[in-house]
């Protein structure tokens, strides 16, 4: 079995406001392992952004704020370490993408120069070696005549090859782990698949680990090998992607596949959804967070937060029952 | 490029067309006879005759006003009234002061709003935020002829620091090249003069420099904290750069446009404003012509330096707008 690349133990990062702290992660465990696409899932305002931006410890401080918890990566507590040394991995060892690429490259600054400032700052590399290496990965990442292409600016780029810009910047140092968030939400049908097609293959290219956050669960069974899914902060489920999907545990995880459209029952039926909406995150119910929209919730659930446990060999849960 | 600076250029004309119009009406708007008005009440009626003729003022309006225009093809300005000197020259004299105080203010509104801006972006709600935007709160509202004689009462009389008046102290000799004082003192080598000529500089440029330098403080300001929100700044900061280079190479850059147009408005202001701060300080510039011209009713004096002031405004948002597309990609023009 291979080794944990990064494992997060009970990690809490709240943001305390005018209103009341939100704990937009409260005790946020699992693992990635080497070479391995671990998928995030959950819906909007879950936490899966913010437990991928604490890893880097890119929240917004103040009001945000680690309270909690540990992210061990290559055997390191991140969080142990200084300003400097987180610098030194960010974009280096852990890189990032994001959801939008029509905002998340700078528009007065050309592709090349984002590009090239990386592997200047990380690789130490001069100035014609980092263009060499730019237009490589230009090239890698499937952008047509890449030595020209570096003198555009993002406005020249289709919204498709933005996010392969965003891949070539966040590859360009051969992390040793991706953090993708949500990075083919932004795009149409046929560029997304594009895009995951090439993270899958650079993937194995730069022997780089990726964590894809995302709430589509179509992407998750395309490309994921574990799934850990996430509700109001705290990680309900987890497990291999065929488990999840074949025998779900958790009432919330049902919900999620049972919310997918099915070509058999089109125009037969409504789509699936989960009654209700997420919890305030500062008023958290005392019981499980899931139980006001849970059919199958019971005294206990609403009086009881249920552990988070191993109910087999790599599939776990947090429920009652 | 050149394309779009000789369609620019072309876009002048209806402006300058509405300014002579403006101006030309100048003199017919005051009440009564302007040849009385430039003479005053005990004129002779020969000598109103003479003001009329030389005027052109017994033609029909629309008359006037071609000769006018015309004249102003053929580059000629008029005459002042009083001193009969050519308009044009008198400018010419006097628009090197004029050009070297502006560029002086402007330098240190630019260098000083932009850093306190990005500060207090950066650090929002810090105490430094604080006092420089109260600063700057100040700096807008108070008024210049206060201020300017607050300083000289200061620097000049009670600490005898700096100069309060005129370009040069009256004993130094300088030779003339350009008329800028100060690049003149570097290109005569002649140090005493450099020396003496900042001295004068410094209290009026920091005077002028107060509106402007305040506004593009808070512009910097309100337009860094936009930029520092965006993802882009966030993609920067989760390459591992250091804060330094995220603030200004990719989040200056983008809060400079708003920020370039307020200092091309203040510059154009500066120019053709500095009439208080030349008053107060006795510099020669046009601010000071145009202030004696308007209290000895010299009306061409007035008239074309309304023009002239107003062509500099332009010309320099025209500098502005092509300097817009080297900041800006997505403006370039092709």
């Amino acid at each position: 079995m291979a080794e944990n690349l990064l494992a997060i133990e009970d990690l809490k990062t709240y943001f305390y406001t005018p209103s009341g702290v939100v704990k937009a992660v409260d005790g946020v465990s699992f693992s990635l392992k080497k070479g391995e696409t671990l998928g995030v899932v959950g819906e909007s305002g879950s936490g899966k952004s913010i437990t991928a931006m604490s890893i880097l410890q890119l929240i917004p401080s103040p009001p945000g704020k680690i309270a909690g918890g540990r992210i061990v990566f290559n055997g390191d507590n991140l969080l142990e370490k200084s300003e400097e040394e987180i610098r030194r991995i960010r974009g280096n060892d852990i890189s990032m993408i994001f959801q939008d690429p029509m905002t998340s490259l700078n528009p007065v600054l050309t592709i090349g120069e984002q590009l090239t400032e990386v592997i200047v700052l990380h690789q130490k590399l001069d100035k014609t070696a980092a263009a060499a290496r730019a237009a490589e990965m230009l090239r890698l990442v499937g952008i047509p005549e890449a030595e020209k292409r570096l003198k555009s600016y993002p406005h020249e780029f289709s919204g498709g090859m933005r996010q392969r810009a965003m891949i070539a910047i966040a590859l360009s140092c051969h992390p040793k782990l991706l953090i993708a968030d949500e990075p083919t939400t932004a795009l149409d049908v046929t560029i997304q698949a594009q895009i995951l097609e090439l993270m899958n293959d650079l993937k194995d290219k730069f022997e780089t680990s990726i964590m894809l956050i995302t709430h589509d669960l179509g992407v998750v069974a395309e490309v994921c090998d574990h799934v850990v899914v996430m509700y109001a902060g705290r990680p309900v489920e987890y497990a291999d992607v065929e488990t999840l999907f074949e025998a779900p545990l958790h009432p919330y995880t049902w919900g999620l596949l049972a919310s997918l459209p099915k070509i058999e029952e089109r125009g037969k039926q409504r789509l699936e959804a989960i009654e209700g909406t997420p919890p305030d995150l500062r008023h958290m119910p005392t019981g499980c967070a899931f139980a006001p929209r849970c059919s199958k919730a019971q005294t206990v659930c609403r009086e009881k937060q249920p552990l988070y446990r191993q109910v087999r060999e790599g599939h776990y849960v947090a429920c009652h029952y | 490029m050149t394309r779009y600076i000789i369609k620019r250029l072309l876009g002048l004309i209806p402006v300058i067309i509405g300014v002579s119009i403006c101006a030309f009406l100048l003199i017919h708007l005051i009440p009564g006879d302007p040849a009385r008005a430039i003479l005053g009440e005990r004129a002779t009626p020969e000598s109103l005759a003479a003001v009329r003729e030389q005027l052109g003022l017994n033609d029909p309006l629309h008359i006037q006003y071609l000769r006018f225009m015309g004249q102003l093809i053929q580059g000629d300005f008029g005459r002042s009234v009083i001193t009969n000197s050519l308009v044009i020259e008198e400018f010419a004299e006097r628009f090197p002061a004029t050009m070297e105080l502006s560029i002086a203010a402007m330098t240190i509104a630019i260098l000083v709003g932009v850093l306190a801006g990005v500060i207090s972006a950066v650090k929002q709600y810090s105490w430094f935020d604080n006092i420089s935007m109260i600063g700057a709160l100040f700096g807008v509202s108070v008024p210049i002829f206060w201020l300017g004689l607050m300083m000289q009462w200061l620097f000049a009389f009670k600490l005898g620091l700096l100069d309060a008046s005129a370009r040069l102290s009256v004993e130094l000799r300088l030779d003339n090249i350009t008329n800028f004082y100060v690049l003149d003192s570097i290109l005569t080598g002649n140090w005493e003069a450099l020396f003496d000529s900042l001295k004068h500089l410094i209290l009026p440029s920091l005077a002028l420099a107060t509106i402007p330098m305040a506004i593009i403080a808070r512009m910097t300001r309100s337009s860094m904290l936009e930029v520092l929100r965006q993802d882009y700044i966030r993609t920067a900061r989760a390459k591992g750069l250091k804060e330094k280079v995220v603030i200004f190479r990719h989040a200056l850059k983008n809060a400079f446009l708003p920020v370039l147009t307020v200092m091309g408005l203040q510059f154009g202001t500066l120019l053709g404003g500095a009439v208080l701060t030349e008053t107060i300080f006795s510099w020669p510039g046009i601010g000071r012509l145009m202030y004696e011209a308007i209290m000895q009713r010299d009306f061409p004096v007035v008239q074309s330096g309304i023009l002239i002031i107003s062509l500099i405004f332009v010309f320099i948002n025209l500098v502005v707008d092509i300097l817009y597309s080297f900041v800006d990609p997505r403006i370039r023009v092709n």
